[in-house]
């Protein structure tokens, strides 16, 4: 066995530290793990997703010694603990508006490292290992929601569980595996108890802890995306660490602590005056308890879901939408091989980068909020535009890995291209019954657009980035055209066609400011050079 | 010990060998672990048929039975609504109910229902998108549905429409028509869901 480091505690502390790396551990991880000096705001958000965590552990342990998994007690036991337990409501709220206040962090978390590129430099891991920690919060939080047994725990469940139902060929039984039973019942509420526990206890911080001791052996990445370990060494407090590093402690940690008031004040605020957030915390209708035989009038899931539930609704197939909707959220496990721009923060990528990911955000908050508005023509299609659009955002991101770049695959390599993706949909479209011929006629348009946008784009402005620019923007638009007018114009229904013309510019905009933009104005396709060591 | 006496081959054999059996060791012990979430003999006893009087059930009227903790709805449609039926069919999916999964042979025909009972239309009111409960909205041309509506179903979770013959719209969510229960007449009044009895 490797021999440890040499210490000079002594007492207590050097008696612990014999026979268990105590200091070692602190040292390495708190006290001597030396972060980059340029932390910002964004900053803040890793700290406060485990204060969030931490809050929701306690507060559910406690909330746990009253609450009954039962379907005939279990709506009443939280009545119980809201109106009788000493301090119950007050536990609860916290347990509620903790679920919201976790979202709102992880997706600040998230949306950071998209910025500044924190899934690059070997940061892969970090960045996979965080996104399953992502999933296991949503399973966690939806079996949470069906705990209280009111009509939109019982209704949400329903519908989340039928999701499963899709699947072809396995989906009934897999559901029915699921709940426990053919119907939504206590089989399944009791079940949902148990794994709300076992997940965010022991799984949540099981996944916590390799998150970070992966980020603590690559090291942090920063708002100038700068390698703090590649520039030069030696600082106020160590010969060999990085200059441009300060210790955890006590500077990361007195500033995060700022933020965790600054938070708690916010968090509290909510607690005691808004614990329902105007219905978006705690919806309505979950104050009636479960009836099996009456859906409310307009159900919808808790806004951290929404999103992802407007990418189901805008695919008018069970399965398809199922597919959809889950794509939405893997999409997002291959962004660090997606986006492989060397340069890693946004502030010295280009501008239309910059347009890509800001739009993306406004889309994931415009797709939440048509998540819990009813279905109007207007609506519907506006989800289905910024479904488009969401989807889009990953092969924008691709193309701008190489902004200056004037390679026009060759005709060839898109023909290939285009014959896997027709085989591949002929396959399917087949295995659902719509007929092979169907399958290998798109195919070839898929083809036929891929090699004519090269062509055009060839013949217009040649090898040049320009060119490039102008071949990916008139594929992606023609494949939305092509989705438009095969599968969702029906001219029997002439409100939503005008809608699906009217909000067609939606599209052209999104893919004007991210690809034509570039394309014609050097000014927004300029990266800017990367400083040697990090600034301010 | 020197590596020559070790005999590597069969050290290989041992180590694989161990690993495969304790593989099939993990798998066996999983399946009790996997089958103890299915549903249990108690589930699977709660699937009784149920009775229901329609004498009460006056024309144009929804009434909601509880049958296998689900909701089944049982409607006296009116004339004007059976006369209806067969103009929406430009409108629908699946208009001659061909997927014989959605209901019972009895009840593959215009109105889907018994034809001696044909005014009597019974569905599973479980929407077959994901599984929400519709509205039974008998209302001709409401605002909301616009001016082609004739009656029928409505979900609000994600938008599907079905006709007063349970059947699905096209361009809605739905892939398939609601669900038409195993049911018969016993008597004249009283309906038992959940079996299709002698006739079927």
């Amino acid at each position: 066995m490797a021999d440890r480091p040499a210490h000079d505690y002594s007492g207590f502390l050097g008696w612990v530290e014999d026979r268990f790396p105590m200091m070692e551990t602190w040292n390495k991880h708190i006290a001597q793990y030396y972060a980059p000096k340029n932390f910002n705001f964004w900053y803040f958000m890793g700290s406060l997703a485990m204060v969030v965590l931490a809050i929701q552990i306690f507060s559910g342990l406690f909330l746990a010694f009253h609450y009954k998994p039962d379907t005939s007690l279990a709506f009443a036991s939280v009545e119980y603990i809201m109106r009788d337990v000493p301090g119950g409501w007050f536990i609860r709220y916290m347990h509620s508006t903790g679920a919201s206040a976790f979202f709102v962090v992880v997706y600040l978390h998230m949306f950071r490292a998209l910025i500044y590129g924190s899934y690059k430099g070997k940061r892969e891991l970090i960045w996979l290992i965080g996104m399953t920690i992502y999933l296991a919060l949503m399973a966690t939080a939806f079996m949470g929601y069906l705990l209280p047994w009111g009509q939109m725990s019982y209704w949400g469940a329903q519908v989340i569980i039928n999701l499963f139902n899709t699947i072809p060929l396995i989906g009934e039984s897999l559901s029915i595996w699921i709940r426990g039973d053919f119907v939504l019942g206590d089989a399944t509420l009791n079940r949902f108890f148990a794994l709300h526990f076992f997940i965010p206890v022991l799984v949540l911080p099981a996944l916590v802890f390799v998150h970070i001791v992966a980020l603590h052996a690559v090291g942090s990445n920063n708002p100038d995306g700068v390698e703090i370990k590649q520039g030069p060494k030696g600082n106020k407090w160590s010969e060999t660490a990085p200059a441009d590093g300060i210790p955890f402690h006590p500077y990361y940690t007195v500033k995060d602590l700022v933020g965790v008031v600054v938070f708690m004040i916010g968090f509290f605020a909510v607690v005691f005056f808004a614990p329902e957030m105007g219905g978006y915390f705690l919806e309505k209708p979950n104050f009636e308890p479960a009836n099996a035989l009456k859906t409310p009038e307009h159900i919808a899931p808790v806004w951290y879901f929404t999103p992802f539930y407007t990418v189901l609704r805008a695919i008018p197939d069970p399965w398809w939408g199922t597919v959809a909707m889950f794509a939405a959220i893997i999409m997002l496990f291959f962004i660090p091989w997606i986006d492989k721009n060397p340069v890693k923060s946004w502030r010295y990528r280009n501008l239309a980068h910059k347009f890509n990911l800001l739009i993306f955000a406004a889309v994931f908050i415009v797709l939440g909020w048509m998540g819990v508005e009813a279905v109007t023509p207007v609506y519907k299609e506006l989800g289905t535009r910024m479904t488009q659009v969401y989807f889009l955002f990953f092969a924008v991101l691709a193309i701008h890995s190489r902004p200056t770049s004037n390679e026009l695959q060759a005709s060839s390599v898109f023909f290939i291209l285009g014959l896997a993706v027709s085989v591949g949909i002929a396959v399917v479209l087949t295995l659902f019954g719509s007929g092979f011929l169907n399958g290998i006629l798109l195919g070839l348009l898929v083809v036929a657009l891929f090699v004519g946008a090269r062509m055009l784009a060839e013949k217009l402005y040649g090898e040049t980035p320009k060119g490039r620019y102008v071949m990916w923007f008139s594929i992606l638009l023609g494949l939305v055209l092509i989705y438009d007018l095969l599968f969702r114009l029906n001219l029997e229904a002439p409100g939503e066609a005008v809608q699906l013309v009217l909000q067609l510019p939606l599209i052209i905009i999104y893919l004007g400011a991210t690809l034509l933009l570039p394309a014609f104005k050097p000014a927004f396709n300029a990266e800017k050079p990367v400083p040697e060591r990090v600034t301010g | 010990m020197a590596n020559s006496e070790v005999d590597q081959s069969r050290r290989r054999f041992l180590t694989t060998a161990t690993a495969v059996v304790g593989a099939g060791g993990v798998a066996a012990v999983a399946t009790p672990f996997l089958s103890s979430m299915a549903p249990s003999a108690r589930a699977l006893a709660a699937g009784a048929p149920v009775q229901y009087n329609v004498s009460k059930v006056e024309p144009g009227q929804l009434v909601r039975v509880m049958w296998r903790g689900k909701p089944v709805w049982v409607v006296n449609r009116t004339e004007q609504m059976l006369g209806d039926l067969p103009s929406m069919e430009a409108n629908l999916k699946d208009p001659a109910s061909d997927d014989t999964n959605m209901q019972p042979e009895y009840a593959k025909n215009g109105v889907r229902a018994r034809e001696d009972k044909s005014a009597y239309l019974v569905l599973v009111g479980i929407c077959t998108h994901l599984g929400c409960s519709p509205t039974f909205r008998p209302e001709v041309a409401p605002a909301d549905l616009g001016a082609d509506w004739k009656g029928g179903f409505y979900c609000a979770c994600h938008g599907s429409r079905f006709d007063m013959a349970g059947r699905v719209y096209k361009n809605v969510p739905a892939g398939a028509n609601l669900e038409v229960p195993p049911y018969y007449f016993m008597d004249d009044q009283t309906i038992l869901i959940g079996e299709s009895g002698g006739k079927a």
